[in-house]
């Protein structure tokens, strides 16, 4: 599949100069070239798709069009001409609007006060003038056929509509250039299909829009031009009807990626981890996991399907030891865990990579040599007494960098300056050493590129094929559907129904997840949120 | 052959990581130390007219009655020791995640309890009595921090809430029983307080240079020590910067958030012991000092690690002893050396406007982590 150079794609506007244009933005970090001569052309009425894997160098190089970093080389052009971006506030003035994957909203404002904020048209030299203000909300609220209530505060809307929120603040900015950081990130199926609507819309009316993102289907879908970034540089630049995802993926990661990893044949022996009649209770006492027993056998990946919040995160928890059981019995091989504690669990060859990895997973502010001994670093190599071994940390953090291609400049930098695949890559590195015997994978993959979804599965594999039980917790149902050799469906605090992960049918498993299996007759709408 | 690779590159970057930690703090120095001088300007109508050279008077007073002398050293010191102490009883708690304002009632409590060993014990040798007393002084200062620390990890009680409680709690105790049971009887004693004390901390250097000098030079290390090379130290580190992933790692938040605070209690317990046995002689109920809340700005001033505070002690300390000299020659108060401290923490804790007037461009350096402790929520748990 050839390149496309921007005169191929015909873009509306003609001859006229493309409404951005960055030539040569180069930019260094400590140990880092996060952005290598990038060049990017952005055309009135365009959806331009920014793809590359976490880390690859979008967030700098829009950082960079924000005024939020300085580039070591490189200028930008807005209609032809060249400007020095120096802050956000300049950034607006010349139209750039962006639109954080984590809003920038105030809950308990209005949704006029939050779209006002800093531009309040006045009635006088004191007086907001809010019947004007209002006016034009709702007026560019009509545009999109969206009915907004000026007064609502933003805390109560739901979070598609809070995204709505924050892109109608730049159209009242006059924003010509909209740059949204992974929209869909945090929205369901459904208000993803919304979005694209209104994407679709502004391109109509000529706004140029930039369209971060690492999932493939979703670009493919929306843009009209897609310019793939990796390690800082520019590896291509496609137009969606001649290009394909695995041709974007293996852009993307530099090789030929499975999009699906191979499971292979397994060999499930004796019951490892054995849940007997588990109920656990949330944080305010209610019962949240009912009377829930199955086993995993050895050398098998058990998945457990279900809609978040299903329970999903209290069994984990119980299972790991960060939780009490409000009542059954959990065992190990036999032996009784049901209250060990994180640290025993760990010796007796539990391995665990939380679902929240910020919270449970790792201490951003720390170093990679602490992080990857973060639940051995009382014992020896790694600590004599009261006395911890740096050198011996530091040559098992280096040997675990190169073995799970942990990305970093070094050891020493702090985990929060990795991107999510690699940090992911360091619990991962942690828990799947050792003398295991039971793996614990709650949503392994959240959030992450394909790159590291596909070592994270192939490592997962690896170790069942040397006989570990694995459960896999994972909202994807895709994920839950490629890994296991068996899935449990968790609906209202019980599993509902296991099924044989090789044969069982995604509509089926979908429909189980959505409605535990009691009511009959499809309801499309939900299973898709489901999935 | 990556070892010998690796060795100048950590050696740089440790080179670069101190200079990026230090800069801030140096900046602060100065930008207070011209804020000062204006000061000293605008107001030295109030003493001779106007004079613009006067700034630079009090500076080299300052400067002479700080470092001019061996006595001049050793007072700066003497009033560096408690700093010492305080400062790292503040920063130990910020590596916790704690705020620790109880300084000044651990302090006390500290001196109260140096005190009545030293005297209950007035008869007995050097060798014994000396050692015993300072112990008291830090078991009573470990008490006053174990309490809140306890109360924190297990009932969830705001430790700023408890420690600034049991600071008025301290003032108290001390007033009750110095005026009461161990009010002396000696003809020095013409107000509340005690007898002098007989087993003084032995004067090693100078006029007054004491032996807690040598505490306060030992203690450093060893803090430092125990933060970054004991796994215990670790296990408070990773409590501090995120107690979830602490509990999931096999750590003991509860118990660990409890011996943090008692270790707090425990050095600023033996700043109070060391400040009577070694400088005052004997002890007062109503003892006024700022120690305990001085000890928060060199906490603050030398990031809260060990070493930092040392220097930032050393700085306050060199600040108090001069100031008598500045007074005496150049007619300034010795209060100028209180705002300068407060500019100094201003000039800290408005960090981003440092940065923005200076175009300083270095990352992650600013007090952010420490102020973030201070600010942290107060319905927060440190433990489930």
């Amino acid at each position: 599949m050839a390149d496309v150079t921007p005169d191929e794609t015909s873009a509306p506007g003609g001859s006229r100069p493309p409404v951005l244009e960055m030539r040569g933005i180069t930019k260094r970090y400590p140990g880092v070239l996060a952005n290598d001569a990038i060049d990017l052309q952005v055309r009135d009425g365009e959806i331009h798709a920014l793809l590359g894997e976490n880390g690859a160098g979008k967030s700098t190089l829009m950082n960079i069009l924000y005024g939020l970093a300085v580039p070591d080389a490189g200028d930008i052009l807005i209609d032809g001409k060249a400007v020095d971006i120096t802050s956000p506030h300049d950034a607006i003035q010349r139209g750039i609007s962006m639109v954080h994957q984590h809003f920038m909203l105030v809950p308990v404002l209005s949704v006029a006060d939050n779209i006002l904020l800093g531009e309040e048209p006045m009635a006088g030299p004191i007086f907001v003038d809010r019947g004007a203000s209002h006016r034009r909300i709702r007026e560019l609220g009509d545009r999109f056929g969206w009915k907004i209530d000026p007064d609502k505060p933003v805390g109560s809307l739901s979070v598609g509509w809070q995204q709505r929120v924050e892109i109608l603040k730049a159209l009242y900015r006059n924003a010509r250039l909209l740059v949204l950081d992974e929209p869909t990130a945090v929205l369901t199926p459904q208000e993803t299909k919304e979005i694209f609507g209104v994407l679709r819309k502004l391109r109509a009316e000529g706004y140029a829009i930039i369209f971060i993102s690492h999932k493939l289907y979703e670009v493919l879908e929306v843009a009209d031009r897609i310019t793939v970034i990796r390690r800082g540089k520019v590896v291509g630049s496609r137009i969606p009807d001649h290009t394909n995802e695995e041709d974007l993926a293996e852009l993307m990661v530099g090789r030929e990626v499975e999009l699906t990893v191979d499971r292979g044949e397994s060999h499930p022996a004796e019951p490892m981890l054995a849940v007997a009649n588990l109920s656990v209770k949330d944080d305010r006492g209610n019962e949240v996991v009912h009377d829930v027993s199955f086993e995993v056998r050895a050398g098998e990946i058990f998945g457990i399907a279900g809609v978040a919040g299903n329970g999903q995160d209290e069994l984990v928890e119980a299972i790991v030891g960060l939780r009490h059981s409000a009542g059954g019995k959990i065992t190990l091989g036999g032996r009784d865990i049901t209250h060990a504690s994180p640290r025993q669990l760990h010796r007796l060859g539990v391995g665990f990579v939380p679902g929240d990895r910020h919270r449970f997973g790792m201490v951003l502010s720390f170093p990679l040599t602490d992080n990857l001994v973060l639940n051995d670093y009382y014992h020896a190599p790694y600590a004599r007494g009261l006395r911890r071994d740096d050198e011996a940390i530091e040559s098992y953090a280096n040997d675990a960098i190169g073995k799970y291609d942990i990305r970093t400049p070094s050891a020493d930098v702090t985990a929060g300056t990795l991107s999510g695949g690699n940090q992911q890559k360091v619990v991962v590195a942690r828990e799947f050493e050792g003398d295991l015997k039971l793996l614990v994978l709650d949503q392994p993959t959240r959030g992450l590129d394909v790159g590291s979804i596909e070592f994270i599965h192939r490592q997962a594999i690896a170790k069942r094929d040397t006989g570990i039980a694995t459960l896999l917790v994972s909202a994807e149902l895709d994920e839950v559907l490629e890994m296991s050799d068996r899935i449990g469906v968790m609906f209202g605090g019980r599993i509902v129904a296991v099924v044989d992960g090789r044969s069982a049918d995604k509509e089926d498993v979908g429909l189980l997840m959505a409605t535990g299996g009691r009511e009959s007759g499809v309801q499309p709408q939900t299973l898709e949120e489901a999935s | 052959m990556t070892e010998r690779a690796a060795a100048p590159s950590t050696m740089g970057s440790w080179l670069k990581r101190a200079r990026a930690v230090m800069l801030l703090p140096a900046i602060s120095i100065l930008l207070a130390l011209v804020l000062g001088a204006i000061v000293i300007f605008l107001s030295s109508p109030l003493i001779n007219g106007w004079d613009p050279l006067l700034p630079l008077k009090a500076y080299r007073s300052l400067a002479i009655g700080s470092f001019g002398s061996v006595n001049a050293l050793v007072n700066t010191l003497v009033n560096a020791t408690p700093l010492v102490f305080a400062g790292l009883a503040v920063g130990i708690g910020f590596k916790g995640g704690l705020f620790n304002i109880g300084g000044q009632g651990q302090f006390l409590v500290g001196a109260l309890a140096a005190t009545a060993a030293a005297i209950g014990l007035g008869g007995a040798s050097p060798l014994v009595a000396i050692p015993l007393s300072l112990l008291a002084g830090m078991a009573g200062g470990l008490a006053w921090g174990f309490v809140p620390g306890f109360l924190k990890a297990f009932t969830g009680a705001h430790e700023v809430v408890t420690t600034i409680m049991l600071n008025f709690v301290a003032v108290q105790l001390v007033s009750f029983v110095i005026g009461g049971p161990l009010r002396g009887t000696g003809p020095e004693v013409t107000f509340d307080r005690t007898d002098d004390i007989g087993n003084l901390l032995p004067v090693l250097i100078g006029r007054n240079g004491h032996l807690g000098l040598v505490l306060a030079a030992l203690v450093v290390p060893l803090a430092w020590w125990l933060l970054y090379r004991s796994t215990t130290g670790f296990e408070i580190r990773t409590v501090g910067a995120n107690p979830d992933a602490a509990r999931y790692a096999g750590m003991h938040p509860r118990w660990l958030t409890t011996l943090t605070l008692s270790l707090c209690g425990l050095l600023a317990g033996l700043a109070g012991a060391t400040q009577i046995l070694g400088e005052v002689g004997y002890m007062p109920a109503s003892y006024g000092t700022t120690v305990g809340f001085d000890g928060i700005a060199v906490a603050l001033l030398g990031r809260a690690h060990p070493v930092g505070i040392l220097f930032a002690a050393l700085l306050f300390g060199a600040m108090h002893a001069g100031a008598g000299l500045m007074q005496a020659q150049a007619e300034v108060p010795v209060q100028l050396v209180g705002v300068l401290q407060a500019v100094i923490l201003f000039f800290l804790a408005a960090e981003l406007v440092v940065r923005r007037l200076l175009r300083v461009r270095t990352a992650g350096t600013g007090v952010g982590t420490e102020l973030e402790t201070i600010s942290r929520s107060y319905g927060e748990q440190t433990s489930r």
